[in-house]
């Protein structure tokens, strides 16, 4: 009976503890994983839609609430204006969800830029959705709120060949941001206005060393 | 026990290397070593878990009754696991996507609970902390000479800059895993010869 509850206290002491440790821990550490995670998964994809932009998109960003998701904006500056926003969404690949950081001006509705930010696609082959800088570019300038589809579906999207379901993949996550930026289109006017950079121009990383 | 702590320290670089004379924690071992970044990245946080572990089991000894001892052994690894994977994501970022799942993969490999076992439960704390660092840096050099092999043969680079001239032509087999497995092969072969005197 003594080992037995010598058995449960200590257990039950060590779970204690490390529970308490690693709690503390990732509260310690939890904004600064967040900010890695923008810089190396997020980041580049966002900087490029960005370039030349006069603040830094990574730092400037808000979340807003859509039904039960909570998405991410980053904001750039232009021409001392705020009217640019980028968000994620995601569409079905060969090996998995693709997901698509998508650039708008909230003045035109048009797309800025896309940048495509996690992938499982197969290398070579659907990989080259990422790799291939035409292939996002193509996107840029049309009109945000349209359905996208391949060519060989009727629709105006340059598939990569040999790689349709990933193309198709892409389109329907183009489709899907068009959705969620038309949904969201009220919140994020009202949301900018009052909205203010937080710091001028820094050189990449440099907020957290 | 009549060993010193520099021998206990000493015998992890060579008479019981794991990966290659204990033949231990060979997944890890097979799967991350495409670069030398990957392999010593791998290999140190294996070691820091490794030498806290060791610590603290070997502190706690005498408290952990022997039915529960796996359990809490378990736990302890875990806890400086999951400490790793949360650092390693706040401060190597890079580092900690190459690895993937492999950094809490670290919870079962052998060589923790087996030198927790074998040696930590039943030696003090100094004695413990020179074997855990000794086996550990014994892993880090093992993963870290797997990690070169492949690396300049499969990519032909070593640590990201090329070592061939353009007119080389990447051996792609050796960054995958039959190459890994050829690769460990050989280098048992090389170990074995050169101990057997």
């Amino acid at each position: 009976m003594r080992e037995l509850i010598k058995m449960v206290v200590v257990l039950t002491v060590l779970s204690a503890f490390s529970g308490g440790l690693l709690a503390s821990l990732r509260n310690g550490t939890k904004d600064k994983i967040e900010y890695q995670q923008l810089k190396f998964v997020k980041g580049p994809a966002i900087l490029d839609i960005f370039k030349g932009a006069a603040n830094n998109p990574l730092v400037d960003r808000f979340k807003i609430k859509d039904g039960n998701v909570e998405r991410s904006f980053f904001v750039g500056k232009f021409d001392d204006k705020l009217d640019t926003v980028a968000f994620e969404s995601y569409g079905k690949g060969y090996g998995g969800d693709i997901g698509l950081m998508v650039g708008v001006n909230l003045n035109t509705d048009k797309i800025l830029g896309v940048g495509v930010t996690t992938l499982s696609e197969t290398p070579g082959v659907g990989s080259r959705a990422k790799t291939d800088p035409d292939f996002v570019a193509q996107f840029a300038g049309r009109p945000l709120m349209e359905t996208f589809k391949v060519k060989a579906d009727g629709g105006q999207v340059d598939a990569l060949s040999g790689a349709t379901v990933t193309s198709r993949g892409v389109a329907a996550g183009m489709t899907d941001a068009g959705l969620i930026y038309k949904r969201l289109k009220p919140k994020l006017e009202e949301k900018l206005k009052t909205f203010s950079t937080k710091a001028v121009k820094t050189k990449q990383g440099e907020q957290h060393g | 026990m009549a060993k010193s702590i520099t021998q206990e320290f000493v015998k992890g670089l060579w008479a019981e290397i794991p990966p290659f004379r204990l033949v231990l924690g060979l997944c890890p071992t097979l799967a991350v070593t495409k670069t030398v970044q990957d392999g010593i990245g791998m290999g140190m946080a294996t070691t820091f878990v490794l030498v806290c572990s060791n610590i603290l089991v070997s502190a706690m000894r005498n408290m952990i009754p022997s039915k529960v001892r796996i359990a809490a052994f378990i736990i302890i690894i875990a806890t400086f696991v999951t400490v790793v994977e949360l650092l390693m994501q706040a401060f190597t970022y890079p580092l900690f996507l190459s690895l993937g799942i492999f950094i809490p993969l670290i919870v079962v490999n052998c060589i923790l609970l087996g030198r927790a076992e074998a040696f930590a439960s039943k030696n003090g704390v100094l004695y413990s902390l020179a074997d855990g660092l000794g086996i550990g840096i014994g892993f880090t050099l093992a993963l870290a000479s797997l990690g070169a092999v492949r690396e300049v043969f499969g990519s032909g680079t070593f640590w990201g800059t090329p070592v061939f001239g353009s007119s080389f032509h990447p051996f792609a087999f050796m960054i995958q895993a039959p190459g890994a497995f050829v690769c460990l092969g050989l280098m048992l072969c090389i170990m074995n010869l050169v101990g057997k005197k």
